[in-house]
């Protein structure tokens, strides 16, 4: 295992700069549960409510060239990665002026300008394509790392396991950073995880590891620039394990009948991250309001955007199909 | 004009390529120091090196995957799937992703990605080496399907897959390598989505992919001893699919036969009759007869594999169906 090097700590401007973003996606994220409520958002949709800790601390350590792909529950990776929540909302609303031009929707999110490769919608499908990006960068000699976001479920799929595989033997420049909310959807991990350690999966392919605390965007931070720095100097890809909670259900309207009652009483008391952020940052109420206002008009003004969109017109529906 | 057979040609495509241009490589299982099970690939790993022509392991998803990803990096690699019944294997990476990412993410990436595969009975492996599915990726909008019968189609329409912005799926014909054919000194590029007339004829078009186009070539040598003049056609092409020369020719002779090694139900013909039978419906003189193996998976034993999949008769019984039915 690597072992997390004496961790220098972050400017506090910085960690505020986290937090802020950490509030954007929460806040974010609940428009987006309450528009699709209201019946405004077509399709069904996933949020990364609890999981804000990861996105902003995996994100921010990504250089601008770096590429990543993302999964279904990508709304947090999207807007981390720097793009705008107004192209976001947009493509959530399924207009052109959303980040995948209408085309792609809540679970296929790509802004490739920002290296942002797309999210995907079959559990691990992403990976196989990451090893490829990071292949194409180790062959051009290009300073570049590619990292792809998946959850734990995700480890038991084979495009996972062939990926690591193929991966680790060549050595690429690869970062797979393994978001563990110990629910595969609805399947707790007693149910489909043999194992407890999931670094166990890395040591099969003779891969570098390590395990954070997802709740803590420092910490998911300095180990993410660490893994970044591994796979960039040549010693080949790196498994990041982030331990996290989804403190909400699985998909929008998710009644969670599978889930034990207190669990996400105690979890939203315990193991959220903005709360955890606040804290170690000491933040007064007021502070906090103050950034609050500022990411809930950002939000509510992303929600305008969107309605005020543009349609796409039912034939480009045959748009985009070849090049 | 040099002579190359199949299995040189694919070779010559991939190599010319690779020379022109540092962005193309190879990956596949076995195509390394083996030069590949169907020894496609010999002589290129001294010539090109290791990390372009790339030994992998048993790991399709992977494979296709890191295809994938590479390409839209903006390369163009080729990943040899060593039998078509493995792209079983990769149909997520193929159908879901290869074929989706440039229209989930409304135009922003491309896919240059080129899979070769090749099948095709007649040595008995069984069922699970030699099937014939290139029907499946046709019915997946945003895949480009080639399936070459010679030499000369086999080298022009692989470099020009290579060079297509989209991922292709290429099949190549396992009885085919050993197949010998004149080609241009130079390699001359063919455009997807363009037939070949193989032989101009006025009675019957057969329409025929891979293995059948020579046995339909050879049915029509007999055929015109009986009197009856055919002519066969290859799209070569099956997404995107030469419509044109196909209903000209059928306006031509008036009645049609759609051959492939595939089984026929749901088979690569029933897609070719439909658009005829819509197109050139008032120049119809028979119902379109369609050839292709019977609804079996492959059998093991010799006379039974040699009874399921249709061969040069098959095609002449069906050119005889059709005429005759207009008191020929």
């Amino acid at each position: 295992m690597a072992k997390l090097e004496e961790r220098q700590a972050l400017p506090e401007e910085d960690l505020r700069d986290f937090f802020r973003e950490m509030l954007l996606i929460r806040r974010f994220e609940e428009k987006v549960e309450e528009r699709f409520r209201a019946g405004e958002l077509p399709g069904f949709l996933h949020v990364a409510i609890g999981q804000e800790a990861v996105a902003v601390g995996v994100c921010r350590a990504l250089e601008e060239r770096d590429v990543m792909a993302s999964t279904h529950r990508a709304h947090g990776h999207t807007l981390a990665r720097g793009t705008p929540p107004n192209a976001l909302m947009a493509e959530l609303y399924g207009k052109v002026e959303g980040c995948s031009r209408g085309y792609g929707g809540s679970m296929h999110l790509y802004d490739v300008e920002r290296g942002n490769l797309g999210a995907n919608a079959v559990v691990g499908g992403g990976l196989p394509g990451i090893v490829g990006a990071a292949l194409a960068f180790k062959l051009r000699g290009e300073d570049r790392v590619a990292l792809a976001f998946f959850g734990d479920g995700a480890t038991n799929i084979g495009t996972f396991h062939e990926s690591l595989n193929l991966a680790q033997l060549w050595g690429v420049p690869a970062v797979f950073v393994c978001e563990d909310n110990h629910w595969a959807e609805s399947t707790p991990a007693s149910q489909h995880l043999p194992i407890r350690d999931l670094e166990q999966r890395a040591v099969a392919y003779g891969m570098e590891s390590t395990k954070v605390d997802g709740q803590d965007v420092e910490a998911v931070y300095g180990a993410t620039a660490q893994a970044l720095e591994h796979a960039r100097s040549g010693r080949g890809p790196f498994f990041l394990l982030c331990e996290t909670y989804r403190l909400v259900g699985h998909y929008v309207g998710d009644p969670q009948v599978y889930r034990p009652k207190d669990e996400l009483a105690r979890l939203r008391e315990t193991e959220d991250p903005i709360d955890k952020l606040r804290e170690r940052l000491g933040l007064s109420d007021e502070e906090v309001e103050e950034v609050d206002r500022e990411v809930t008009g950002i939000v509510e003004t992303s929600v305008e955007f969107a309605k005020n969109g543009t349609d796409p017109e039912p034939g480009d529906a045959l748009k985009n199909v070849y090049a | 004009m040099p002579e190359l057979s199949y299995r040189e040609a694919v070779r010559d495509a991939l190599a010319t390529a690779m020379r022109r241009d540092d962005e193309v490589f190879v990956m596949g299982e076995d195509i390394a120091e083996m030069g590949g099970s169907m020894g496609v690939t010999q002589g290129m790993l001294d010539e090109f090196g290791p990390e372009r022509v790339r030994n992998t392991p048993i790991s399709e998803m992977a494979l296709v995957g890191a295809g994938i990803g590479a390409a839209m990096q903006g390369m163009r690699p080729v990943v040899e799937v060593m039998y078509e019944d493995f792209l079983t294997l990769a149909c997520e990476q193929i159908v879901n992703q290869a074929a989706k990412h440039r229209y989930m993410s409304g135009g922003q990436v491309k896919v240059p990605l080129t899979v070769r595969t090749q099948g095709g009975a007649g040595w008995s492996p069984g069922a699970q080496h030699a099937q014939q599915l290139e029907a499946w990726f046709v019915h997946v909008p945003g895949l480009k399907v080639v399936f070459a019968s010679t030499p000369a189609d086999v080298r022009g329409l692989l470099y020009t897959s290579i060079y297509d912005d989209n991922p292709v799926v290429f099949f190549e014909h396992r009885t085919l390598y050993g197949i010998k054919e004149e080609v241009p000194d130079e390699l001359e590029p063919i455009e997807l989505g363009k037939a070949r007339v193989h032989r101009e004829g006025e009675d019957v078009t057969v329409v025929a992919t891979g293995r059948l186009v020579h046995e339909a070539l050879r049915a029509a040598e007999e055929a015109e001893g009986e009197g009856v003049s055919v002519e066969v056609v290859d799209p070569r092409t099956l997404q995107p699919l030469d419509e044109e020369t196909l209903v000209a020719s059928v306006k031509k002779t008036n009645r049609c036969v759609v051959a492939h090694e595939a089984v026929t139900r749901m088979g690569f013909g029933a897609e070719v009759a439909a658009v005829l039978q819509h197109q050139a419906f008032d120049w119809l003189d028979a119902p379109i007869e369609r050839v292709g193996a019977r609804f079996t998976p492959l059998p093991f034993a010799p006379v039974m594999e040699e009874w399921v999949v249709p061969h040069a008769a098959d095609v002449l019984e069906a050119i005889r169906r059709t005429v005759g039915r207009n008191g020929h």
